[in-house]
């Protein structure tokens, strides 16, 4: 019984590990888009992201974590050996993290989610078995990595050309987004809210009916667009400003559009990628406790804190620095832009979440981006960084799946 | 990563350039007025800001190509924007240019087209602050999609760099027929210089009108 706390203690370090890596990193690029386009100073992105990363991993990021944990490896194979499947959840942690540290230091666009899913695969496929790896399930995983970006490509294209239309292109654009921006509010509320309500806390122990979920999104969303409405009917235009970028003051009314976005797009990430941390952790916990696989144990409420602390931590430790770095680099994106690619990432990584798909967050963000650019809102976008994108993304699979071989041998030969 | 697939925006390097060769052109007034009166330091002194602004758009135009690869996705054709960059230097060559047959050659204005002459030079860099004004509305054609009222507007300040391209072509026409008159009391040498430097100044607002074609090729897109 003393093996089972080293397994867990193990797991716990390697967990908060990788959750300090996602929040020194790859919440940089959820939020630097909203310090790019000056929507927030970074002090108050790193309130927003602390917040709303915690509440979308406690709140909505049970599904995939349960898919990370159980959805990927058939449990009933290891039944008579549930140890193999602490050694290669540790080993697909250590994998991960390991994979990532090469890319970060080599400058490589990878994922965390595609590093620990094609971990995981891995050591199912070779340390247990091909029949041990749920295929079908990864096939779902693996399609969605295609088809987020692309949902995100088409609903961000859809918003900025809608913007365009309503706002940008009119005679008077200060008056009109005036008017459209609340309702651009309620939406990115509502969505946001709606999703999380419907799919999210059926795992805190809350179960709204349908006609209370709409009821209460509808509530929340309407209250949300109040508050900006307030904001907005405050900021009066800068001539001296108006007279060298005519849209400075629209741009303004879009800034607190992309407040709520931010917040929506921190929560969005909280709640898909804590699972990449803490998912194999939770299976490494439930397994050395009860000595048994597969059981059917809640995922504890816990975990799940751990996980949304550490990337808290690590966002301030650490990602402060690299929010700015990148914030600086996106001027491109204005608040009328930016807050059309956030929306349409984070209501696509939320509905995700909510089917307990892993998807990488930052290829979904990529996604949104260019599907701006392609309704003629950016100014350039380097194909060739696009084009590497994809590579790592193949890439990264396999290089997470290797890694975690061997680190599952290694393991396997040297624990208990 | 995210930062990485922002291209540099070819857009607020552009609206430099033009500046930087308005710039250059503006001087030539100032050129001008101090050959009329004949005070050749500050001449000179004219020529040595016009050469180093001419410098500076050369710099910066290398610049600008060097960071226009052909990988980027842009909303407009890489082409239209690195021609418009061309029509926009050669403003400020034409500057360098004709300072320096002037001052090379110290040439004389003759007092009876003088006045003349220096309102057909302020004409030619009303036209490349035209050029300017149009140029500086890139950043909202971009954000509006190249659409709307944003294109009503620029469209109005092309007519304008049109209206003003007109008067200088009609101010040579003049200034060509006034030069006429009295050419035969100047040395054939000199006259021909004079027939060129003038050629030289129009077309300033010549290439301040392409900048403006090709400004609307870009709306037409």
């Amino acid at each position: 019984m003393e093996a089972q706390y080293i397994y867990i203690g193990l797991a716990a370090a390697f967990g908060l590990f990788m959750a300090w890596g996602i929040g020194a990193n790859d919440v940089a690029n959820a939020m630097a888009t909203s310090v790019g386009s000056k929507a927030l100073t970074i002090k108050q992105a790193i309130l927003v992201a602390a917040v709303f990363e915690f509440l979308g991993a406690v709140l909505a990021g049970g599904a995939v974590t349960s898919t990370i944990r159980k959805g990927i490896v058939d449990a009933d194979l290891l039944v008579n050996s549930p140890e193999l499947l602490i050694y290669g959840m540790l080993a697909s942690l250590l994998a991960a993290g390991t994979w990532l540290f090469i890319a970060s230091k080599n400058g490589w666009p990878v994922s965390t989610t595609h590093s620990i899913v094609g971990a995981i695969v891995g050591f199912a496929a070779v340390g247990i078995g091909i029949d041990a790896v749920q295929w079908e399930q990864v096939a779902t995983i693996v399609v969605s990595w295609i088809v987020s970006p692309l949902t995100a490509g088409l609903i961000a294209f859809l918003i900025y050309l809608s913007v365009q239309r309503l706002i940008l292109t009119q005679e008077d654009p200060l008056t009109q987004a005036k008017r459209y921006v609340p309702v651009y509010i309620f939406f990115a509320g509502f969505t946001i809210t709606l999703v999380t309500l419907l799919k999210g806390l059926k795992h805190v122990g809350l179960d709204l009916s349908l006609t209370n979920s709409y009821l209460l999104a509808t509530g929340i969303a309407v209250l949300i667009a109040i508050v900006g409405f307030i904001f907005i009917q405050r900021i009066e235009p800068d001539p001296k400003a108006e007279q060298k970028q005519h849209f400075h003051t629209v741009e303004r009314v879009f800034a607190v559009l992309m407040v709520v976005t931010a917040c929506g797009m921190a929560f969005a990430h909280g709640s898909n990628d804590v699972a990449n941390a803490i998912g194999p952790l939770a299976a490494v916990i439930s397994v050395a406790r009860s000595g048994i696989v597969g059981s059917e144990s809640a995922l504890p409420i816990w975990v799940l804190v751990i996980g949304g602390g550490g990337i808290v931590v690590g966002l301030a430790t650490y990602g402060r620095h690299v929010i700015a770095t990148v914030g600086e680099k996106i001027t491109q994106l204005t608040p009328s832009r930016g807050f059309a690619a956030e929306l349409a990432a984070a209501t696509t990584i939320v509905i995700a979440s909510g089917t307990g798909i892993p998807i990488s967050t930052t290829h979904t963000l990529v996604g949104a981006v260019l599907g701006v650019g392609l309704a003629r809102g950016i100014e350039a976008i380097d194909l060739r960084v696009v084009g590497r994108i994809f590579v790592s993304w193949v890439v990264t699979i396999p290089a997470g799946a290797f890694l975690a071989i061997i680190f599952f041998f290694i393991l396997k030969t040297v624990l208990p | 990563m995210l930062a990485n697939i922002f291209g540099t925006s070819p857009v607020q390097p552009l609206v430099n350039h033009v500046h930087i060769s308005y710039k250059c052109v503006r001087e030539l007034d100032g050129f001008f007025g101090a050959v009329i009166k004949g005070d050749w330091d500050s001449a000179v002194e004219y020529r040595n800001r016009i050469t180093g602004f001419e410098h500076e758009a050369d710099d910066l135009k290398k610049e600008i190509r060097l960071h226009l690869p052909k990988s980027l996705f842009m909303p407009v054709p890489r082409e239209d924007l690195l021609e418009l960059l061309l029509v926009q230097d050669k403003m400020a060559n034409r500057a360098k240019d004709v300072s320096g047959i002037v001052l090379g050659r110290k040439m004389h204005i003759p007092p009876v087209i003088a006045a003349e002459f220096q309102e057909f030079v302020k004409r030619n860099v009303d036209a490349s602050k035209q050029a300017r004004k149009s140029v500086r509305e890139l950043d909202e054609l971009f954000t509006s999609g190249f659409r709307g009222a944003e294109v009503s507007l620029v469209e109005s300040l092309l007519e304008e760099l049109d209206a003003i391209e007109t008067d200088t072509d009609d101010r040579q026409a003049a200034l060509r027929a006034s030069l006429f008159e009295i050419e035969n009391e100047i040395a054939p040498v000199d006259v021909m210089f004079l027939y060129r430097v003038i050629e030289l100044i129009g077309e300033i607002a010549d290439m301040a009108e392409r900048v403006g074609r090709r400004l609307e090729l870009l709306l037409s897109h």
